[in-house]
């Protein structure tokens, strides 16, 4: 069921002559989620139709990638139990990503 | 081989400055964040890729190789979250994928690039908004399109770079919003032409556009995003010379936003290092003070690239050769004579590359009119979530600078410590307090990165630790 659901969000797309690594799943809060080995998990997300992967510290309002070169920090997530930026971590096969509410744990 | 050197950076600057101070006989350890070598403008595709062709994936491939087989230590996916004087020269502190590290090195050579200024508007913040140095990063480095309908906005070279690495691919551009005049562009040529070749790129880049049909808005700017959640619509209006928005607004169906308003040198290090920084807004606000070969007013300590004011990537790599030069002189390892010869001729190419690169850096700066017009309750810093409101109403307390606004609001204090707000929140105090010199720049204070406690602690037996005794009871 989860991933019928993101399939049918707009996300960003891959390029359709694009070569690309070993197909790899991740996790994104308990939703199965594909990506390819060499994407980072900030672009799995934003492939998948997750753009926004946090909340901001104080409003509460969705938040996603910015500038994706590890700068603006508002694509923090959780990344096998550890805060880290989507934009700066490689997906690996069976990575748990949490999506983070706030400042996060 | 004499120490040393530590380079912090690994773009065109960083690169071209460890090349030359190892072939001149210095040890040389290069430390970045990212995975490999070639900064953000070549920077590599991962290897699980197939591999690419184009211009500037082949100067990335260049660099990469040229720095394989030097004698550099060159350390990849370290962030370096420390530097501060040492005894014998600096210390540098980086965490990386086999834990902490540290170095002392003699000499210094920051080249550290740039952050994108994006100046906010209601709806900045909705995901799917996103930089334009973000999507070239994505195009080029994860073949991925931003959206299936885009918007291109800001202004600067990327512009029409960035849409026409989506049209290429097939994607849909909605439009190319341009904060610049099509007579700003025409009398940027003449320095432009100091490269005929990135010109002629840009040409065939804007014919690419127009021949696809996409509008091309000159003097125009974003003024809103509809979506909260995801980007559903870009709304624009034209703008006059200094970005205030002039005209009644039209409204772009899109549902993703790619935005830049030019780009700001990273001058954390140097600051921390005590380097004097001058503001020229021309070459993007802050710079670091320093001479034609990066030499800054702290000895042992030398800037290069973007990080040194906006000159581009082809100025860049010239920039960090004479820095790397300039480092291997002062060490001893470079005779005077040699020095000369080896340095006129990249002096030369780099003053070349710098006009082209300097017009650009002209045309991207801060256009005061554009923040001006922020509106009250949209959101400045992203961290903290603080308001242009919130800010105005500190300045009109009494703040006089961005560090005590800072203090006053936290406008700059969260997570990614003014890099993206801070260029945005000087120019909203300038007026004020007289200016962008008083109104400052936020303090630079390791970390420079935020890092998580276990990166530093390191793993430890607990009989090891050296607890003080308890206090008598």
């Amino acid at each position: 069921m989860g991933t019928a659901l993101v399939e049918t969000l707009r996300g960003a797309v891959r390029f359709a002559g694009s070569r690309r690594g070993a197909p790899v799943t991740i996790r994104v809060d308990g939703v199965a989620i594909a990506a390819h080995d060499g994407e980072t998990v900030a672009t799995a997300l934003l492939a998948a139709g997750l753009r926004a992967v946090r909340t901001s510290a104080i409003r509460r309002e969705p938040r996603g990638p910015l500038c994706l070169m590890g700068t603006c920090q508002d694509c923090a997530v959780e990344i096998d139990g550890a805060t880290d930026l989507a934009c700066q971590r490689f997906v690996r096969d069976g990575m748990v990503i949490a999506l983070v509410d706030g400042a996060g744990a | 081989m004499k120490p040393g050197v530590a380079v912090i950076g690994g773009g065109p600057a960083g690169i071209g400055a460890a090349l030359s101070a190892a072939r001149a006989g210095l040890a040389v350890t290069l430390f970045d964040e990212q995975p490999g070598a070639g900064g953000q403008v070549y920077r590599p595709l991962p290897a699980p890729f197939a591999a690419d062709s184009g211009p500037d994936a082949e100067v990335g491939r260049r660099l990469r190789a040229e720095l394989a087989a030097s004698s550099v230590d060159a350390r990849f996916a370290r962030k370096v979250w420390f530097v501060g004087p040492a005894a014998d020269g600096y210390e540098v502190r980086a965490v990386g994928p086999e834990g902490a590290e540290t170095l002392t090195a003699p000499r210094l050579i920051a080249a550290t690039g740039t952050t994108e200024r994006i100046v906010p508007f209601p709806g900045w913040t909705t995901p799917g908004v996103m930089g334009l140095a973000a999507t070239t990063i994505m195009l080029k480095a994860q073949h991925l399109l931003p959206g299936a309908n885009v918007v291109v906005a800001g202004v600067g070279p990327l512009l029409a770079a960035v849409a026409v690495g989506i049209l290429k691919q097939g994607g849909r551009v909605a439009a190319v919003v341009d904060l610049a005049g099509v007579g700003e562009w025409a009398a940027a040529m003449p320095a432009m032409a100091a490269r005929g070749d990135l010109l002629a790129r840009g040409i065939g880049w804007v014919a690419q556009i127009k021949r696809a049909g996409v509008p091309m808005l000159a003097r125009h700017a974003v003024v809103a995003v509809d979506g909260g959640d995801r980007v559903t619509a870009v709304h624009v209006a034209p703008v006059d010379a200094s970005g205030r928005p002039s005209g009644p607004s039209r409204t772009i169906a899109a549902d993703s936003l790619a935005i830049g308003h030019g780009l700001i040198p990273a001058t954390e290090i140097p600051r921390i290092l005590g380097a004097a920084v001058e503001y020229d807004a021309a070459r993007g606000g802050w710079i670091t003070r320093a001479d034609a070969y990066g030499a800054t007013t702290v000895p042992g300590l030398y800037v290069a690239g973007d990080g040194a004011g906006i000159a581009g990537a082809a100025a860049a790599l010239e920039g960090g050769r004479l820095a790397g030069l300039a480092a291997a002189r002062d060490a001893g390892v470079l005779p005077a004579d040699r020095f000369a010869a080896e340095s006129a001729p990249l002096l030369a190419a780099s003053r070349r590359a710098a006009r082209f690169g300097g017009a650009m850096a002209r045309m991207m700066a801060i256009r005061p009119g554009l923040v001006a017009a922020i509106a009250h309750d949209t959101v400045v810093c992203r961290c903290e979530d603080v308001t242009r409101g919130e800010i105005d109403e500190a300045i009109g307390a009494g703040a006089r600078d961005v560090n005590q606004l800072k203090s006053w609001t936290r406008c700059g204090m969260g997570p990614c410590q003014a890099r993206i707000c801070g260029d945005v929140v000087g120019e909203l105090i300038a007026p004020a307090v007289g200016g962008r010199l008083a109104a400052g720049i936020s303090t630079a204070r390791p970390p420079l990165r935020p890092l998580p406690y276990h990166a530093l602690a390191g793993t430890f037996a607990y009989d090891e630790l050296n607890l003080p005794a308890p206090a008598p009871s």
